[in-house]
Formats: C-alpha cells, sequence, structure tokens
C-alpha cells in the first residue's frame, strides 16, 4: 500500500486561479479556448472536471500541469505564483510537485515498463538504484509488479495507462492531474484505474481529472462543468 | 541528469533506432574513408616525387644539351649530336674556372646488349668518371668503383647496377668475372648497392665504364666526345647558385655564345626540379582533396537530413521529457550526447577504414598513400561538428516549445 506520510496534511489551497483566459492565435485566427476561469482547489480534494467536447478542460488541465501558460490571469500553486517562475523553476514544479496522466499514455516505446516509470526521478537527480526501486514499487502498487520489462507496445491499453499512473506516482507529488485517463479504456481497466485514484485520494493526495462518465465523476468529491471556456457549475456532490 | 545518465539515454535512442543510426554513421564513415585515402594518395605522390629527385644526388646541377626557351621549350643541338662534349665536363672541373664545383661527372649513355656466359641482357651502359660515385651520392656493395688510372688507361672494366649483376651472374659473385659489351670483354670490378628506381629510370640497372674507354672503344665515330648529360656536384647548399653561375658563364665562354638566352644548354638544380614536382603534385593533393571534401559534404548533408527528421519525429518524446520535469539544458544534452556519439563512432570508424585502406591499397596500385593527421583530425571533427549543429540545434529549439505544444506535434 502507499505511504501515506509521503503525502501532505490536508489543509490549505493547492490551486488557485483568477480570471485565467487562454487565447489560441493560430495564423490571423484567434480562439478563446478560456474565458475568465475563477476556480479554488483545496488540499487533498478529489474533483472531476466534465463538459462538452471543445469546452476548454484539456485547455484548462494543461495550465493547471504547467505543461502551457494562460494568455491572462493568475495562478497560483500552493501559495507560488506560476507567471513568476522561469523555464527552469517549471520543470521542477513538473518533476517534484505534479504527476500528469494523459489520455494517450504518453509512454516512450522503446523503454520497457520500469525506465518509463522511473523518467521522472532521472530529472530529479535520483540515483540509478534508488531510482530501480523506487519504479519498481510503483509498478507493483499499480499492479504491474509481473510486467516491469515489458514495453509499452507489449502491453493492453489498461496496462498502458497504469503504466503512466505508476510514472505520475513514483515521485510522490502531492497533486495528481489526469486528462480523461479512462478515455481510451474499456469498463474493466476504467475500474482497475479508478480504483488507483480512489486509493491515492485516501492517502491525502489532490486529484484533479477530467471525464465524459458520470460513474466516473460520481467517484469525485466535486465535480467541476465547463462549458465555452467558463465555469459552468461547481458542486460538492460528498 | 549527469553526464553518465545523459550518454545512457543516447545510447538507448541510438540502439532503438539502430538502422537509421548506422544509416546516419555510415554516410560519415564513408565521407572520412575517402578524405583520408584521397589525401593520403595525394601527399603519397608528393613524397614519392620529391624522393626520385632527391636520388639523383645531393647538392646537384644537371647540365642537359639544348636549351630550355620560354617560347619553344627545349631546343635541340646541331643535328642529332649533343651540344655537350667531354671537353665540356673536363672543364667544370678545372678549381680555378669554377672553384664551388665541387666534382663533376658526364654521362654518356647507350643502350646495349650485356652477354656472360650464356646470359644475356640489354641495359643503359654509362660511360663516366670516378667522381661519379660522389656527384650520384651512390655506394658499392661489392667490389671498388673504376679509378682514374682506369680512365687514363681506357681499360675494359664495369661497375654493374645490382639488378643487372643479377641478371647476369645469378647468385655467383660477379666480381673478377667476364661481361662482354660489342664484343669487348669487360672485367666487372664492382657492384653498386641499390637505390631502387626514379620516375625516368630503374637506379638498380645500368652498367658503368669509364669515359674514355666508353667514347673511345665502344661508340667511336664523331660524336665520340659528345656527352648526354653533366652532372655538377657544389660544394655546398649555399654555393649551389654560386656554382650555377660559374658553370653557365664557362658553359657559353667555351661554346662560344655571347648572351644566356640563345644558349645551346640548360642548367636546372635540383632544386628547381623539386619546385616543379612538387607544386603539381600539391596541385593533385588539393584536387583530390576537395572531390573528397564534396563526399564528406554529400555524406553530411545525408547526416543533417537524418538528424533533422529524428527530431522532428522526436518532439513529442521533448514534449513529454518536459512534462516529467526535464529542464531544457538536459534536453539540449540529449541530443549532444546522441550527436557526439553519432558522429565520434561514425568518424573515428570511417578514420579506421581509411586506414586500413591506406595500408592495403598501396599494394595494389603503383602508389604510396601517407595518411595525413591533419586530414583525420580535420575530418573527424568536422563529422562531429555536422552531427552537433543538425543534432543539436533542432533539437534545442524544440526544447524551448511549451511541453504541450512539442507534445501535440505530429
Ligand atoms: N493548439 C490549439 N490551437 C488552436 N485552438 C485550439 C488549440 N487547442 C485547443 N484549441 C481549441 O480550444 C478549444 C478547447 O479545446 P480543449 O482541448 O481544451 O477542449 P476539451 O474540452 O478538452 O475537449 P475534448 O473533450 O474533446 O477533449 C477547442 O475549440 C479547440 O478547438
Ligand atoms: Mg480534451
Amino acid at each position: 500500500m502507499l505511504d501515506i506520510a509521503e503525502a501532505e496534511p490536508a489543509s490549505g489551497e493547492v490551486i488557485t486561479l483568477t480570471d485565467v483566459r487562454k487565447t489560441y492565435r493560430s495564423g490571423s485566427i484567434e480562439f478563446e479556448a478560456l474565458r475568465g476561469v475563477s476556480l479554488s482547489i483545496e488540499q487533498g480534494e478529489y474533483v472531476a472536471i466534465m463538459g462538452p467536447s471543445g469546452s476548454g478542460k484539456s485547455t484548462l488541465m494543461n495550465i493547471l500541469g504547467c505543461l502551457d501558460v494562460p494568455t491572462a490571469g493568475s495562478y497560483l500553486l500552493a501559495g507560488d505564483d506560476v507567471s513568476e517562475m522561469d523555464e527552469i523553476d517549471l520543470a521542477q514544479v513538473r518533476n517534484r510537485r505534479i504527476g500528469f496522466v494523459f489520455q494517450q499514455f504518453n509512454l516512450l516505446p522503446s523503454l520497457p515498463a520500469w525506465r518509463n516509470v522511473e523518467l521522472p526521478l532521472t530529472y530529479a537527480h535520483v540515483p540509478r538504484d534508488v531510482r530501480k526501486a523506487k519504479s519498481v514499487a510503483a509498478l507493483e502498487k499499480v499492479g504491474l509488479g509481473d510486467r516491469i520489462g515489458n514495453r509499452p507496445g507489449e502491453m493492453s491499453g489498461g496496462q498502458q495507462q497504469r503504466v503512466a499512473v505508476a510514472r505520475a506516482l513514483v515521485s510522490s507529488p502531492a497533486l495528481i492531474l489526469a486528462d480523461e485517463p479512462t478515455g481510451n479504456l474499456d469498463s474493466t481497466a476504467t475500474e482497475d484505474v479508478l480504483a488507483l485514484f480512489d486509493e491515492l485520494h485516501q492517502q491525502g493526495r489532490t486529484i484533479v481529472l477530467i471525464t465524459h462518465e458520470a460513474e466516473v465523476a460520481d467517484r469525485a468529491g466535486r465535480v467541476v462543468r465547463v462549458r465555452d471556456g467558463q465555469i459552468h457549475s461547481d458542486r460538492i456532490t460528498a | 541528469m549527469s553526464w553518465l545518465e545523459t550518454l545512457r539515454t543516447g545510447w538507448d535512442s541510438i540502439w532503438s533506432h539502430r538502422m537509421r543510426s548506422i544509416l546516419t554513421m555510415l554516410g560519415i564513415l564513408i565521407g572520412i574513408a575517402a578524405v583520408i585515402l584521397t589525401v593520403g594518395l595525394g601527399l603519397g605522390t608528393q613524397k614519392s616525387v620529391s624522393a626520385s629527385i632527391n636520388s639523383l644526388g645531393s647538392n646537384l646541377l644537371i647540365v642537359s644539351p639544348g636549351s630550355a626557351t620560354s617560347t619553344t621549350g627545349v631546343r635541340g643541338g646541331f643535328g642529332s649530336a649533343s651540344t655537350l662534349t667531354t671537353s665540356d665536363a673536363e672543364a667544370l672541373a678545372s678549381s680555378l674556372a669554377a672553384p664551388d664545383i665541387s666534382a663533376v661527372a658526364a654521362e654518356k649513355t647507350t643502350s646495349l646488349a650485356l652477354t656472360a656466359g650464356s646470359a644475356n641482357w640489354t641495359t643503359s651502359v654509362v660511360g663516366t668518371s670516378p667522381e661519379w660515385l660522389t656527384v650520384r651520392n651512390r655506394t658499392l656493395a661489392q667490389g671498388a668503383f673504376f679509378t682514374a688510372a682506369d680512365e687514363t688507361n681506357r681499360s675494359a672494366v664495369a661497375v654493374l647496377g645490382s639488378e643487372t649483376a643479377t641478371e647476369l651472374f645469378g647468385f655467383q659473385n660477379p666480381i673478377g668475372q667476364t661481361v662482354t659489351i660489342n664484343n669487348i670483354s669487360f672485367q666487372v670490378v664492382g657492384v653498386l648497392a641499390s637505390a631502387g628506381s626514379n620516375a625516368s629510370s630503374n637506379l638498380d640497372d645500368q652498367a658503368l665504364v669509364p669515359m674514355s674507354t666508353a667514347a673511345n672503344r665502344l661508340f667511336g665515330g664523331t660524336t665520340r666526345n659528345a656527352v648526354s648529360t653533366i652532372y655538377l656536384q657544389a660544394r655546398s647548399a649555399d654555393l649551389l647558385s654560386a656554382a650555377y653561375q660559374e658553370a653557365q658563364a664557362l658553359l657559353l665562354n667555351l661554346h662560344g655564345i655571347t648572351t644566356a638566352s640563345s644558349a645551346d644548354f640548360s642548367i636546372s638544380s635540383q632544386e628547381s626540379l623539386l619546385d616543379t614536382a612538387t607544386s603539381v603534385s600539391r596541385t593533385l593533393t588539393v584536387l583530390l582533396a576537395g572531390i573528397a571534401g564534396l563526399s564528406l559534404l554529400v555524406g553530411g548533408i545525408g547526416v543533417m537530413n537524418i538528424m533533422l527528421v529524428s527530431v522532428t519525429e522526436r518532439t513529442r518524446e521533448i514534449g513529454l521529457r518536459k512534462a516529467l520535469g526535464a529542464p531544457p539544458a538536459a534536453i539540449r544534452r540529449q541530443f549532444l550526447a546522441e550527436a557526439t556519439v553519432l558522429g565520434l563512432s561514425g568518424g573515428l570508424l570511417g578514420a579506421g577504414l581509411g586506414i586500413a585502406a591506406a595500408r592495403v591499397v598501396p599494394h595494389f596500385i603503383n602508389s604510396e598513400i601517407v595518411i595525413s593527421q591533419t586530414a583525420v583530425a580535420g575530418s573527424i571533427a568536422i563529422a562531429v561538428a555536422i552531427g552537433i549543429v543538425f543534432g543539436v540545434y533542432p533539437a534545442s529549439r524544440a526544447a524551448r516549445l511549451a511541453p504541450i505544444d512539442a507534445l501535440r506535434s505530429e
């Protein structure tokens, strides 16, 4: 089971968005994907983001994950203003404080599972033997202890997504972000992955995930609905 | 990420794209091997040309009949007769008239048949003086050279080149044996040490006899006193031009010619021959190196192409690594390590191949190949530079993208 001591205590705001806007520019065409989003997420919350296709969910998630920067507005991550960070600080934030799970898994096909999982640790200057031990432990937690040497191409979609989850939690980040983590999975695989998130949540980690499915959202304590680049509703469900 | 880590990552991705990596290296490899070989061939030619000119002797001036004029090239002497004679040679040997000339050896050369027992061999028979040995910088393997007394007495004695001796006498000791030339029996008194061959003749296949013997007993006739070449040795390298002046003044005077431009002989120095030959072969080297450089360029363009494609293809990988916390410097370092490993291993393999070929090829073609360290180091440096510029530049551009933009790229 996961080590509870590694997670931070459940208090304080992890995410504070104030009037965040994002405008995409392709040639002369501008498109405002986020039109003034303000959102606060507390430590230890489990939040599901829902909304129709094209409403701006992924755009929002990428900003939360520091994979993209807002055009306007401010983003405080655990009180630190992200817009004031340079490339190196941002790399460190992504490395130490955030675990990101992509809909498309985004595993490196040439590396075996454990080498994929250890990648965040490599950039955190963790010694090699520690990295191996931690990635094997993370793979065991997601139930893939017998697949550590498999390459992504040698695994099912559900298994690949569990490898991606293992990679997201290997560096014990307080915040886990997942963009439609079960979008490409069948119901059993979805169940496996969601069980992992439940467990992580119980250990006090903050989880934000995007989903289209009501049964996935049901597990979260809070559902934020996005429509046309704005927050349409924000409900505590549990 | 440490350098060792980076190298490991670089090696992983080289290994996972084996075919592409091999093709990349091949382009570099062939280019470098070509540069090393062609430059080596040019340098080898240069070296063998100067070696053959140096083998003529040292501090040497060469007087030839006929004149070298700027408009008509070499003008022959009157009729087929040579304009140089044994008396010219005698005059040049005078230390009063030409104090800076230390030794003179005239040569009168004809191809004749030599017979020893049942063996027959046709070679250059050279009439010359005892100074020949010094002037031409040769030594004897066996016996002795003929003497001034032989010259005075028109003795029928001969000194043979090492190959000539072998052709006529096999493994027998030739000293004291008899060789017949034009029905005259010559006694073999010496055999020359081997000197190889130069551009124009085989230095080991000739028979030397005293000039007086050659002029009066072998050839006779009205041209008996004509010589084909007079070799002059200056007292030192510094006195070469003084010796040149003296020889020219003396010969013009003897031949009754007032202006140097209408001289019926020409004097060339070893140095001038060397200069001409070196400049010709240097041009050759530059030309060859240019062609090889082109092949390196073509190889380089191939490498650039593969590198660019691979970086573009791997923009997603770059995005993912950034998303997982890689700072731009780590990305640049990864691609730098990859490019260096590819460029360096292609370069080293190419240098190995080039050097190996430079050892083997001379056995099949009649030409030496000199391995130039500059060419080896320079071409490896170019190969690595190509890899770095065309592998690292696009990678560091991709490393500056927002992670999500790199991840989205197809
Ligand atoms: N890089 C981009 N350039 C231009 N427009 C973009 C870009 N990325 C997204 N958009 C546009 O922004 C809007 C929001 O996109 P986003 O990916 O956030 O939607 P989404 O809510 O995640 O949709 P889905 O549920 O289909 O994943 C869309 O209309 C999309 O076309
Ligand atoms: Mg989306």
